[in-house]
């Protein structure tokens, strides 16, 4: 089953994963874990309540990536704003909305990521050359949301912007710079798709 | 000792055109957006999952996106719909809320 998630009996999933591939996700997980940041507890304060009581950014991330794992709540992208008002208010507005979500956003995506990395290091320290890894159901659903974080910020820096883009992407010449990024792209599609069908109700 | 002056109620025209505060009875929807990136299979699951839409109701809504570009996938009031909205971001959809003006 290389290459592909395959539901357990009782619940959860299994996949084998060699030595090359699980440094792969890996790395990409930790970049993500990068981009991401760390909250705000871990900033010097020591104060446990402070992230409690913290409030997170107003303004949207300069980086394109960080804008689509968190984008502007009121802002339609479709229906351009209809005069100066009114993307002052949709601005205010997303403002807010990102004050009192982003720092809980960020927090439930790095739990996913970090499940995904402890996983694969369990997966390592048993055996040098890999193995199949089995995920419980719970761990399934955080592999589940890392994976989709992890392929809308490569789509994001691949520039993929509409469905065209991703056919073009099949067809990219072996010496293309993009080549090995467009691999791990299509390659974690394929993870995720026989994942999602491992959890479906 | 001084006296208040008496205050002089000025009504600009721009003070009346600000106060056009949305109806509060108007319900306020959470709009999904296409995207080339999120799998069919996961929009799906996820609105099967977190809304617990039936599958034809969930592969409906999933096909409206990716045809129509965007679906009306919950309505309810504010509140509400920001809380669809957070859900939908931690799944990584791309969601935003607006009053459902007809």
């Amino acid at each position: 089953m290389p290459g592909h998630f395959e539901p357990l009996p009782g619940g959860g999933a299994a996949v084998a994963l060699d030595a090359v591939e699980i440094s792969i996700i890996r790395s990409l997980t930790v970049q993500l874990l990068e981009l991401i940041g760390p909250g705000p507890a871990e900033d010097a304060s020591a104060d446990p309540l402070a992230e409690l009581f913290a409030e997170g950014p107003s303004r949207p991330p300069a980086d394109p990536a960080l804008h689509r794992l968190f984008p502007d709540a009121y802002r339609d992208p479709e229906q351009p704003p209809a005069d100066p008002r009114q993307e002052a208010e949709q601005r205010a507005l997303s403002a807010e909305f990102r004050r009192y979500t982003e720092n809980d956003l960020r927090a439930g995506k790095r739990d996913n990521a970090l499940a995904v990395i402890r996983s694969l290091d369990a997966l390592a320290a048993a055996d040098d050359d890999g193995g199949v890894l089995e995920l419980s159901p719970r761990e399934s659903r955080q592999w589940l949301g890392a994976l989709n974080d992890l392929r809308l910020t490569i789509g994001s820096r691949l520039e993929i912007t509409d469905e065209d883009d991703t056919d073009l992407l099949y067809r990219l010449p072996d010496d293309d710079p993009r080549k090995p990024l467009v691999m791990a792209y299509l390659w974690l599609g394929g993870l995720q798709e026989t994942l999602v069908h491992t959890l479906m109700p | 000792m001084t006296s208040a002056a008496p205050i002089e109620i000025e009504r600009t025209e721009s003070a009346e055109q600000s106060a056009a505060v949305p109806e509060p009875d108007v319900p306020w929807v959470t709009i999904v957006h296409n995207d080339p990136v999120n799998l069919m299979s996961y929009v799906t699951y996820v609105f099967q999952t977190y809304f617990g839409y039936s599958k034809d109701k969930a592969t409906k809504l999933m096909l409206d996106v990716h045809r129509k570009g965007r679906a009306v996938v919950s309505s309810g009031t504010r509140e509400e719909m920001e809380r669809d909205v957070q859900a939908m971001h931690g799944y990584g959809l791309w969601a935003t809320l607006q009053q459902d003006r007809k």
